[in-house]
């Protein structure tokens, strides 16, 4: 039991995929503005994550070795397709908002690497708790983010008016910066800094060490 | 794996096995999904098609009911040839591309005035007039056409003048995100407000230009800013707009009104 709690909570910060391993920038740039679409995107990569994770495991000892990556791709495309499907039947506006974000999933760097590090040597419980942690591990921070560019940028929180705009009568200028992909990138450099200053394990060693050269060592 | 290695799953049978399984139950998988999910689909795609026409006619109001508001608007079938009324069918069942592909009720579009790109259109088009007590106050017309990677279909707008545009607006395209999509974004759309279609020869002349319209520009009033990195959606949308105006799409019909207008 232990080791699954450890699967599952591990990648909430310890070994978050998106502020340790920096994987999946790309989605957590585009579809943060507000935190509705931010939201639907979390529940969408945790199911793929989670349950693709479950399908590979479950396949892993028929999976040719040559095609594999193939295998993995297509089961993982299947599944986003499917959510994709359920999300312009039953959430029709926001998986407009969504667009093309909900699709590329099946190119989202957490997803196939959960699936090729995890999945294929693991047993499918474990595989799917795996999947769920990284896919929650992805949501923390894609919900950090979004609550801090739609309340900063818009003054609003799901489309409720939180922070009184002026233009509304209100006393707060919204930071249109927030609302621009750049915000994300920033609020992420932060978060990142935060974590690190916490814990500070994860700080990793420098590439270069600058120290001081004598010129009498040189000659 | 812990079994004895009496099976290879590296050999050629099993990769083609696993492979074709595969394949064939994700199909079933996905296909299966996407019939059971088309009906819901789709009443949600008819709704947004309204709300976008309720939206251009500047009649949507926020947690409206669609299709309470969608009663203010007298959807009207036209024959696109004459410019004439049509009560032979029936507008709210009427589907313009599946009309435009039937040999009775389609036309096929003459290459040289096909700028719209879209090869055959149907015969008969609906219209949507909103009035405004009696008087006609806009008549929202149905325009789609080719853009850079996808079929753009929207509705125009125009004022009783049969001239000014009130609006345009997309409820279906597959442009670039970030690029070409701005073509149904706000400042870019806002543009279309008050722009005129024809000049004093009745040829449609609202376009889309290259860059920036000059602000002295003696017809700046038939020109819209173009789009940065957006082109070709940006010519798709002036061949969409000037095909429909044109006189194989609604000229017929909007000349009445402008004639009407002058007498």
């Amino acid at each position: 039991m232990g080791e699954a709690r450890k699967v599952l909570i591990d990648p909430l910060v310890d070994n978050n995929p998106v502020t340790l391993q920096m994987l999946g920038i790309c989605s957590a740039l585009a579809v943060t503005t507000s935190l509705l679409p931010a939201l639907l995107m979390c529940v969408a990569l945790t199911s793929v994550a989670a349950l693709s994770g479950a399908a590979i495991s479950a396949l892993r000892h028929r999976i040719p070795n040559n095609i594999r990556i193939i295998v993995h791709m297509t089961i993982i495309a299947s599944l986003v397709i499917l959510v994709d499907q359920l999300l312009r039947a039953y959430a029709f506006e926001t998986s407009k908002q969504l667009s093309v974000f909900v699709g590329l999933i099946i190119t989202n760097c957490i997803v196939l690497g959960r699936a090729e590090a995890f999945a294929m040597k693991n047993g499918v419980v474990m595989s799917f708790l795996d999947g769920l942690g990284n896919g929650l591990g992805y949501s923390v921070i894609l919900i950090a983010v979004a609550v801090l560019r739609e309340l900063f940028g818009a003054g609003t929180l799901l489309g409720y008016p939180i922070l009184e705009l002026v233009s509304n009568g209100g006393w707060y200028e919204a930071n249109g910066l927030m609302l621009l992909p750049p915000s994300a990138f920033f609020i992420i450099g932060l978060l990142i800094w935060g974590i690190r200053t916490w814990r500070t394990q994860q700080v990793e060693k420098p590439d270069y060490q600058i120290h001081e050269v004598h010129r009498t060592e040189v000659f | 794996m812990p079994e004895k290695k009496d099976f290879d799953r590296d050999s050629i049978s099993n990769t083609f096995i696993v492979a074709i399984g595969l394949s064939l139950v994700c199909s079933v998988i996905v296909s299966s999904a996407a019939i059971m999910l088309k009906p819901v689909q789709e009443k949600n795609e008819e709704e947004f098609r309204q709300q976008i026409i309720l939206d251009v006619a500047g009649l949507m109001q926020p947690d409206g009911n669609i299709e309470e508001l969608f009663t203010a608007i007298e959807p009207r079938m036209v024959e696109l040839e004459t410019g004439t009324y049509s009560d032979t069918i029936d507008p709210a069942t009427f589907d313009a591309l599946t009309a435009a592909g039937d040999s009775e009720l389609g036309v096929t579009i003459p290459d040289d005035k096909d700028i719209a790109g879209i090869g055959r259109r149907a015969k008969y088009a609906p219209v949507y007039i909103v009035k405004d007590g009696a008087e006609i106050d806009q008549i929202i017309l149905p325009v789609y056409g080719k853009g850079l990677w996808s079929t753009m279909l929207g509705y125009l707008s125009v004022a009783p003048d049969g001239n000014t545009v009130r609006g345009l607006r997309f409820y279906a395209h597959a442009e670039t995100p970030g690029l070409g999509d701005q073509m149904d974004k706000e400042p870019w759309r806002a543009q279309w407000v008050g722009k005129l279609i024809y000049d004093s020869t009745n040829e449609p002349q609202i376009r889309v230009i290259k860059g920036l319209v000059p602000a002295n520009a003696p017809d700046a009033v038939h020109m819209i800013d173009g789009m940065s990195g957006a082109t070709l959606t940006g010519n798709g949308v002036t061949g969409l707009v000037q095909y429909w105006t044109g006189p194989h799409g609604f000229g017929p019909y909007l000349k009445t009104f402008r004639t009407a207008e002058d007498g």
